[in-house]
């Protein structure tokens, strides 16, 4: 973790500390900050809360919302619900797996995309949902799909490659 | 003359299926075309199959060309007039909106006339729905326009017991899923002798199916900040926390706004309305993990630790968040406490059959024609809610069956589609009612398949405190396979 993160954890932590219960609190300021956990800010954490690190360590690895290596550019969250699967998730999920080259929970070789699981985005009605960078989409299709893709990837610039 | 006022919706779902593209459409065109609007950014109505639905007040009934169309009986309006709806709109659309003059109700192929006077609508019963959708969920001023805040004002003015006591004699039943009587809650909490207190509210809606927590926080955030403040003076607690799922960041954003408002109007703080009673508010995000759903887990994670459940007794009621007696209500059961304080626990009590008293936000998702948020009085057949308002499957096939209560709730096959919506009634089929959420599968479905999927989730989402679900999940999924596979 570069020194620029520690300190922003040590700051992060020394602005929360002092709030009810702040472990998860600080740990999301830490993922909106860095966009993921290290595992060297578990013992800073640990240390101010005056807590072990397995207890800090236990809570980052309990939540699925925390992770523990960099997001690509773009967070790619597909709804696997049942309200979804009743629209079509599966394949959509299919789709999206083939389209970007990844499986769930892995990131794009080249970290533009991460893609992941998520269990409902409140969008039942409008199935299949997905969220993008915290932009929620509905009755998503394939082609739907690729269009929000094509989107965000960079252009390759043509001549040089 | 006035601005025209319009309303497109900034609900999550909405936004999702381009509701966004189109008010900015709106506010290019209303520009370019040089006229003077309101745009106001409302919840959603609930019908997702007429989202982005576009609203438009006009003077009165005689000025809309189209209100005679929809056949109904003129509603007020914010600024007295009536609200005439079009949709689904388009950005595509939107210049033709203009040229047909939908600023004053114009004749169009996507008008739906008054918007009340919609049979989707009208044959509903929104008590804790009552303002979503129709009101500017950032404004106090107009939440209280709209009846808000009548309640309160009415617990200001009555001993805790009594607050309490109407809880009691409402009927109401906690609305997550468990239906326990709130006011048998609150009276424990009440009863409890300590300095401090706690109001928390569940809104970790996590099952599938279920939205009718976020479009009410989005929506009408000030509903359930009310509700989660009568809470507070009927226990005498001074502080209250939201707990919300991390995939709602609209309705994070829409609570905070609205907390803040409330704030700053002296709803919320040190002095409620002047009356020297405090009540802070605050929201606390979760960060997806379905067990925080269950209280005691809830509890857990409020105060920042991994979300595994307590074993009960004590009741959280005794010892709560931080060890101190703590209310814990889903968003649905504070959002009805408004309308019982205010309407009275008898006009409550009047909807609903046996047990099951009131009202409840029902959601229709899935596979589903005319998909989204039904409120009736308990007693709806589960036909009715999946053909008259459903219309169906959206695909068009016969329905299979529905999934009603979430991953541990039950599938109900279409030969019981005739059961009632009543907590009693769906356990007599070995059902569960839940959170109100109704899954609609079309008869391609693989029922193997989810049943093998609802254990998997029920794995892979314990909390593993229990052997018998930590263990017994796994080796369900096992023996679901064994049985698949023919061994």
């Amino acid at each position: 973790m570069p020194a620029s993160h520690s300190d922003t954890v040590r700051r992060i932590v020394e602005d929360m500390k002092g709030r009810p219960g702040p472990r998860i609190e600080i740990l999301h300021s830490v993922q909106a900050a860095l966009g993921y956990v290290p595992s060297d800010a578990v013992p800073i954490v640990a240390e101010a809360l005056n807590l072990s690190r397995a207890e800090v360590h236990g809570v980052v690895t309990f939540y699925h919302f925390f992770r523990e290596s960099p997001p690509g550019q773009h967070t790619v969250s597909l709804c696997r619900a049942e309200a979804c699967q009743s629209m079509g998730a599966d394949e959509l999920a299919e789709h999206a797996k083939g389209r970007l080259g990844v499986d769930f929970h892995e990131t794009t070789k080249d970290g533009t995309f991460s893609l992941e699981p998520v269990f409902c985005l409140g969008n039942c009605a409008c199935s299949p949902a997905a969220m993008i960078d915290g932009r929620l989409y509905g009755r998503l299709t394939p082609e739907a799909f690729d269009a929000l893709i094509a989107e965000r990837q960079p252009k390759t610039s043509g001549s040089k490659q | 003359m006035t601005a025209a006022t319009v309303y497109v919706p900034r609900d999550a779902s909405a936004l999702s299926i381009g509701a966004g593209e189109v008010a900015a459409a709106i506010a290019k065109e209303s520009s370019a075309r040089g006229i003077e609007l309101k745009l106001v950014r409302n919840g959603s109505r609930g019908a997702f199959w007429l989202e982005p639905l576009v609203e438009v007040v006009v003077g009165s009934a005689a000025d809309g060309q189209a209100a005679a169309a929809g056949g109904g009986h003129p509603q007020p309006a914010a600024n007295g007039g009536q609200r005439i709806a079009y949709g689904p709109v388009t950005v595509a659309d939107v210049p033709g909106l203009f040229a047909a003059d939908f600023l004053n109700g114009g004749a169009h192929p996507l008008c739906l006339g008054p918007t009340d006077a919609i049979p989707w609508f009208a044959t509903q019963q929104r008590l804790t729905f009552a303002r979503v959708g129709i009101v500017d969920p950032a404004s106090v001023a107009d939440y209280v326009a709209h009846g808000g805040y009548q309640g309160l004002r009415r617990a200001l003015s009555m001993a805790p017991e009594a607050i309490v006591q109407a809880v009691l004699d409402s009927g109401l039943r906690g609305r997550g899923g468990a239906a326990f009587p709130t006011g048998i809650k609150w009276k424990t909490v009440l009863e409890q002798k300590t300095q401090q207190k706690y109001i928390t509210c569940n809104a970790d809606e996590g099952d599938s199916g279920t939205f009718s927590d976020r479009m009410l926080m989005e929506g009408d955030p000030l509903c359930l900040v009310e509700g989660m403040t009568i809470a507070g003076l009927a226990v005498g607690a001074t502080q209250g926390y939201i707990y919300l799922r991390v995939e709602y960041p609209h309705a994070y954003r829409a609570l905070n706004t609205a907390i803040a408002a409330a704030y700053q109007a002296r709803y919320l703080g040190s002095d409620v309305l002047g009356s020297g009673k405090r009540f802070d508010l605050e929201v606390r995000l979760g960060a997806g993990a379905y067990i925080c759903g269950e209280e005691t887990s809830m509890l857990e994670s409020l105060e920042g630790k991994r979300g595994e459940v307590r074993v009960r007794p004590p009741l959280p009621a005794i010892k709560g968040l931080f060890g101190q007696p703590t209310i814990v209500n889903n968003v649905m059961t504070f959002a009805s406490v408004p309308t019982i304080l205010h309407q009275g626990a008898e006009f409550y009590k009047n909807f609903g059959m046996g047990r099951s008293r009131g009202t409840l936000p029902v959601q229709l998702a899935g596979n589903i024609k005319r998909g989204g948020l039904v409120e009736r009085a308990f007693g709806v057949s589960l036909r009715e809610l999946l053909y008259d308002y459903g219309g169906g499957s959206a695909t068009g096939r016969p329905i299979r069956a529905v999934q009603v209560g979430g991953p541990l709730g039950a599938y109900i096959p279409a030969s019981q589609f005739d059961v009632l919506i009543d907590y009693e009634a769906l356990t007599a089929i070995g059902a569960l009612l839940g959170h109100g959420g109704i899954v609609v599968f079309d008869d391609t479905v693989d029922m193997a398949r989810m049943a093998r999927y609802a254990m998997e989730f029920c794995a892979v989402e314990s909390c593993g405190k229990c052997t018998p679900c930590r263990i017994g999940s796994t080796r369900g999924v096992e023996v679901i396979d064994r049985i698949l596979g023919g061994v």
